[in-house]
């Protein structure tokens, strides 16, 4: 589920969840689960399922059980959002869940540039600290081209940072969209980086649909502990 | 005008004289690495965008090192490594170190580095956000997606930012009861979790010449952990025997001006430093370990690419010899090679694996990232319940070793090994 906004909308709608400072990637993809492959389909629909699985059980639940959407299509959090490893599956988690906008004071450099990359969601960086100002639950409007976002249910307007050079690529859907977008890529079967020059950089081969993988045989237990 | 390593090596790599801060060039890869957590999503990536039949810019410079979930039942983490291994066959990849046969390395970044992947003065990007390390060795190294990593794959490109550099001079004497951990859980106490976001991390001064190669691959690991895009060492004789004891292949070390302008300066004297605990949940929380007697552990953790090479073991064992553990303490040599250096290293006679018996640690485990990110319920010492941990590895967030309820002090091998000896946070100087 890419966070593709309809250009003659520019809107994206939905409910709050709030978190703090320093939300890293185990809290939003706890290790255990990056067994899943994001690029296999129903692996992608299952790290959904799982978004946010790393926070205390004080929480509210991010996801409900047996559920693979979240009811929250945005997250409003505070500094240093995605703090941690370079997993894609963070990015890719929310996306799963249906986030469609994060909204933080500041990110983590590999969180953002992975949610750009893949076009999941769009990283928003805020002006003012607005998980102290939302509330869980709370309706919110994103107004991708005024650069706001308003609480619905209070009726306060905030300006956010505007994306600047990221905002089309997330608007592509991600890196090789864009780059296909752009000329950046300019064949499947020949594929080029233009503005570089390196012969080595071709690349043979006919597109495929999807991500697809066939089943392989399962073998269980083959590397115990020696 | 003056340019710092950093820079230097990301010009070189981009065909241009310079570049500044702030300026996004796309780079010639030297190195990508990847592993089985990351890599099937990376391949997966690449066959989507390139095609199915597609091949890789160049089967000589991609390093693939499956570590992360290998000795567990977990059928998926099976798949992941058979995704790894069809891919290296079709791909006609050199550098693929498999499971279950003698070319099984274990950690990738103590692997890559020791495997002669690692030059002074190229790029390296992994998919792990650790890669970092190897900037220790005068390489511009760092963790990316698997997005980013399936576009190298396709091209060997990669549009990067060019880092502002932020410098660290350490000079002084190290105390003996000192260590790299040390040094990086103050500086990362000292600016914070995000005191590094998108910056380069440059280590030097007499403390920093003073450090083996391996101590300084400690301090480089966790440059993320302050949110560094890279850290970086310039190569000195040290780093240069280190490499050339480990590849024959040609490189040209880089090195940056002593005049190039940085965006900050800290200065430190090391003698003054002292042993210290990161409190959960996080790197930052930076504590003196004699503040924290009064902490009672019910384990000891010592392994990963942060606290898990040669080292580190060493300096465990010699804390550890002559002394009983109070609590569990599980060993998880980061490489093979690591793990045939606790046999072949002796301290008074005795082998590492003998004083770690002596001292009633666990069996020590076979080369993997093991519980330093929880992973499958089946890894060893991964917790389940409410497991006070004092570790030697590099994240103490929230659920890191796999129970939500287990806190978790980082700290040095020595104090981890101490704090083994008594059961609670202990300095290690109670032992020297």
């Amino acid at each position: 589920m890419k966070a593709v906004v309809k250009k003659s909308q520019n809107v994206i709608r939905g409910k709050v969840y709030i978190l703090g400072d320093n939300i890293d990637t185990d809290l939003i993809i706890p290790a255990q689960y990056l067994n899943l492959v994001p690029t296999i389909p129903e692996e992608y629909r299952k790290l959904g399922s799982y978004a946010m699985a790393g926070l205390p059980d004080t929480y509210r639940r991010f996801v409900e059980k047996g559920k693979e959407k979240s009811e929250f299509s945005i997250i409003v959090a505070g500094k240093n959002f995605g703090c941690g490893s370079s997993r894609e599956h963070a990015p890719v988690a929310l996306g799963a869940a249906g986030v469609k906008a994060v909204l933080a004071e500041t990110y983590a450099r590999i969180f953002f540039r992975n949610a750009v990359a893949t076009g999941e969601l769009y990283p928003l960086e805020t002006k003012k600290r607005l998980c102290d100002v939302f509330k869980t639950g709370n309706e919110a409007e994103i107004d991708l081209a005024a650069h706001t976002v308003t609480n619905l249910t209070t009726g306060k307007v905030f300006e956010f940072i505007p994306p600047g050079a990221v905002a089309p690529v997330i608007d592509a859907g991600g890196l090789f969209a864009y780059a296909r977008k752009m000329g950046m890529i300019k064949t499947v079967d020949r594929c080029q980086v233009s503005g570089v020059s390196n012969k080595k950089t071709r690349v043979r081969g006919q597109r495929s649909g999807g991500g697809k993988r066939k089943a392989e045989s399962r073998k269980s237990g083959r590397r115990k502990r020696a | 005008m003056a340019s710092t390593i950093t820079e230097k090596i990301l010009a070189r790599a981009s065909g241009k004289k310079r570049v500044d801060p702030g300026e996004n060039i796309w780079v010639n890869v030297d190195i990508l690495l990847t592993h089985d957590v990351c890599g099937p999503g990376t391949i997966g990536v690449f066959q989507r965008e390139f095609g199915k039949t597609a091949k890789v810019w160049d089967p000589n410079k991609v390093v693939i090192i499956p570590d992360h979930y290998i000795f567990t039942k977990d059928e998926k983490a099976h798949r992941n490594v058979d995704t790894l291994r069809d891919f290296t066959k079709a791909q006609k990849l050199r550098w693929y170190y498999d499971v279950d046969t003698p070319k099984y390395k274990g950690v990738c970044h103590v692997a890559l580095p020791q495997e002669g992947h690692v030059r002074p003065g190229e790029v390296i990007f992994g998919t792990d956000s650790h890669t970092c390390t190897h900037g220790a060795l005068g390489a511009f190294a760092t963790g990316i997606g698997n997005t980013d990593a399936g576009f190298i794959l396709g091209t060997g490109k990669l549009l990067v930012k060019v880092p502002k550099t932020l410098r660290f001079t350490l000079n002084g004497k190290l105390p003996a009861y000192v260590t790299g951990k040390d040094i990086i859980l103050r500086i990362i106490g000292d600016i914070g979790v995000d005191g590094a976001n998108y910056c380069a991390m440059e280590f030097r001064g007499d403390a920093i010449a003073a450090l083996d190669v391996e101590e300084r691959m400690t301090i480089c690991n966790m440059a993320i952990e302050a949110g560094g895009k890279n850290g970086i060492i310039e190569p000195d004789a040290k780093t240069l025997a280190y490499v050339r004891r480990r590849t024959k292949q040609k490189f040209e070390a880089v090195y940056g001006d002593a005049d190039a302008r940085v965006e900050k300066e800290w200065k430190y004297d090391v003698s003054t430093f002292e042993p210290c605990v990161a409190e959960p949940h996080l790197p930052s929380n930076y504590a003196r370990a004699k503040d924290h007697s009064n902490v009672k552990l019910d384990r000891a953790y010592i392994g990963s690419c942060t606290g898990g090479k040669l080292t580190d073991f060493i300096m465990a064992a010699r804390i550890l010899k002559g002394h009983t553990v109070k609590i569990d303490t599980f060993l998880v040599p980061a490489t093979c090679e690591v793990a045939e250096g606790l046999i072949r290293e002796r301290i008074d006679g005795k082998s590492l694996v003998e004083i770690f018996a002596d001292a009633g640690c666990e069996d020590i485990a076979p080369p993997s990232c093991a519980a330093c990110l929880g992973g499958p319920e089946d890894t060893f010492g991964r917790t389940h319940g409410k497991e006070v941990v004092i570790s030697t590895t590099n994240r103490n967030f929230i659920g890191r070793m796999g129970s939500k309820d287990a806190p978790i002090y980082l700290a040095s091998p020595l104090t981890a090994a101490a704090s083994a000896i008594t059961g609670r946070i202990t300095d290690p100087r109670e032992f020297m």
